[in-house]
């Protein structure tokens, strides 16, 4: 495995930390939408979008790139967010998020937004189009040539849609195919060991036949890893549980299930982007 | 008389008439468009032989990819494999798929807009002996209400495998509904197929139409029967195929029912939502006429023989002469 350089650690956090800004802003700006999920998984996005990932933003139909497909659309501020900032298209836009006409639909649409590589919102179909797109690499010999991640939240596993691509994606082998599980613990009504009790959650995806791997979703050295983990396992598909803290980066907001899907009004936006600015207090804000 | 320019089997109404599954059209058209095609794949929900996809699987193993009895990941499997440029052909009972997975059909395959074709076997109440649970009577409706949704509904295994090489060409998501039962082959390797075009399969002597039938699937049959019955008592019958439940081929409706005394529609689905909705819809706001739509009304099915359930729900041709004469009657 190798390490991080402290550049790159910091380089991914400051990252992260636009991120999140950005989300604040675009959600305060849109009225609606969910506010939980995407700060949480922020530093994943940035990870993957600026450390891990093969792919090219000025290029977006790149026939090398790797795949994501985000499963849980309803986290797609982050995601419009990562790739604003990665280079896809510019910050500015993030402002028009769910407004009419907006390329930046209310989950994502790729017909409107083409470089997505899939719709999504209703949830649990996610991971069988990512295990349809292993698949199709694994006929044209390619598996060796890109990787297809899927994005998907610990609610959405509550969907018999996923257990059967599970399965198919054991049967069939994929090891090019990386689940990345957002292990928040949190889902609209409530915590998901009182709606719909998940554990042993890592045991489950066990027996189901797949690599498991545990990380703590806001250490980049630990995502990091886990991927280059996940790519050299040559035998079955790999899942990453990634335990990530909901609301990450606001204190006010973390940890609460009631932060899932609505968006901060002008008061809470601007708590939450002090905390955010100022990195939790460690650094002084340009803004004051 | 039969359309002379539709070149239909000569044995159309012979007692030996050619009898083959609709649903064997569509397993060698599959295999011919796999030839034709390397793009395309093939995906089945632990029903291979029975909807026909053996012949793809035994002749393109790679291509193929068992599933199991799981619906709702074949068709979301399939939406990934096009989205990497394939042309997945995804096979089920028509109950299952489209039954079971329609939001997964409407938000991967046609919102994300990716060319994989459905393709729904043992649909209608021909399905017989295992009963209403297996008899998808809602199909058409299900899948001509989304977007972008080509809905086609073949007569014969002709026709059926002409349908599936033509599908396999285009970008379109698209529904093929099949039947289990051999049925009788009405057209021939000469008659024309398109995508989107009705045909005209049986027209008045005289010219003089009195009833147009838009009829779809295999009960194309019956109404050619019944248009022969109601033409020895001098009544003038038109019977157009809807082979292509969407999109409607309006120009053709139109010119067949200019003249007509009233529209029979005839089809194996709930008279909600279906083919005759769908050609109700379109006249309704452009050539107003009295339209009556035979098929099952609101209704289960239940077990008995093809026959037997196509005689009770009054779809064979003693059920659609009664119904074209007491049609005229009102009309008159």
């Amino acid at each position: 495995m190798s390490l991080l350089t402290e550049k790159e650690s910091v380089f991914l956090a400051e990252k992260a930390n636009a991120i999140r800004v950005s989300i604040i802003e675009m959600l305060l700006e849109a009225g609606s939408g969910h506010t939980a999920g995407p700060l949480g998984m922020s530093d994943i996005f940035a990870a993957l979008y600026f450390k891990i990932l093969r792919h090219n933003p000025k290029n977006p139909t790149w026939e090398d790139r790797d795949r994501v497909v985000l499963s849980n659309g309803h986290i797609c501020p982050v995601l419009y967010s990562t790739m604003a900032h990665a280079g896809y298209f510019p910050v500015e836009e993030l402002k028009t998020l769910r407004k009419f006409g907006s390329r930046l639909q209310g989950h994502p649409h790729r017909e409107w937004l083409p470089m997505l590589e899939t719709s999504s919102g209703p949830l649990g179909s996610g991971l069988s189009q990512a295990v349809g797109m292993a698949l199709a690499d694994r006929i044209d010999s390619k598996q060796n040539e890109r990787t297809v991640f899927c994005l998907m939240s610990d609610g959405e596993m509550d969907e018999g849609n996923t257990w059967e691509a599970m399965m198919l994606g054991a049967k069939e082998k994929l090891h090019n195919l990386i689940a990345i599980v957002d292990r928040n613990n949190i889902q609209i009504d409530g915590f998901t060991e009182d709606i719909m009790p998940l554990e042993p959650f890592a045991d489950k995806w066990m027996a189901f036949n797949w690599h498991v791997i545990e990380i703590d979703g806001h250490d980049f050295q630990e995502i990091f890893d886990a991927v280059e983990k996940a790519k050299s396992q040559k035998e079955k598909p790999s899942v990453i549980i990634a335990r990530t803290i909901p609301g990450k980066g606001v204190p006010e907001f973390e940890g609460k299930y009631e932060w899932h899907g609505k968006s901060p009004n002008k008061e809470e936006a601007k708590i939450a982007l002090d905390a955010l600015r100022t990195f939790g207090g460690k650094v002084v804000s340009e803004h004051e | 008389m039969l359309s002379v320019s539709q070149k239909l089997s000569p044995k159309l109404f012979d007692h030996d008439v050619e009898m083959v599954p609709i649903r064997k059209g569509f397993g060698e058209g599959l295999l011919e468009a796999a030839n034709l095609d390397p793009r395309v794949v093939g995906l089945c929900a632990d029903l291979t032989e029975s909807t026909q996809m053996h012949f793809f699987k035994n002749a393109f193993p790679k291509r193929f990819i068992e599933m199991g009895v799981a619906e709702q990941n074949l068709v979301t499997v399939a939406s990934g494999m096009a989205a990497m440029g394939k042309i997945p052909f995804v096979t089920s009972y028509a109950m299952f798929s489209p039954g079971r997975n329609w939001e997964q059909i409407r938000t991967t395959i046609a919102y994300n807009d990716r060319p994989v074709k459905i393709i729904g076997s043992h649909a209608g109440i021909s399905v017989g002996p295992d009963g209403g649970t297996h008899q998808a009577l809602e199909d058409i409706a299900l899948m001509r209400v989304i977007p972008r949704m080509v809905v086609i509904s073949p007569c014969d295994a002709i026709e059926a495998r002409k349908a599936t090489i033509a599908a396999a060409k285009t970008t379109d998501p698209t529904y093929i509904r099949l039947a289990r039962e051999k049925t009788p082959i009405i057209t021939s390797e000469e008659s024309s197929f398109e995508i989107g075009k009705a045909n005209v399969l049986f027209q008045p002597v005289t010219g003089v139409v009195d009833i147009a039938i838009f009829v779809t699937g295999a009960l194309v049959h019956n109404a050619i029967l019944a248009a022969r019955i109601l033409e020895k008592d001098k009544i003038g019958i038109t019977v157009v195929n809807i082979s292509t439940i969407k999109p409607l081929d309006e120009s053709t409706i139109l010119r067949v029912v200019r003249g007509a005394k009233a529209v029979l529609t005839v089809e194996e689905h709930q008279i909600a939502g279906g083919m005759g909705s769908a050609v109700a819809e379109f006249l309704g706001a452009n050539f107003p006429i009295r339209i009556e739509r035979l098929g099952i009304r609101d209704e289960f099915g239940q077990s008995g023989t093809p026959v037997e359930l196509i005689k009770y729900f009054s779809l064979d041709e003693v059920g659609i002469v009664n119904a074209t004469r007491a049609l005229i009657k009102k009309s008159a």
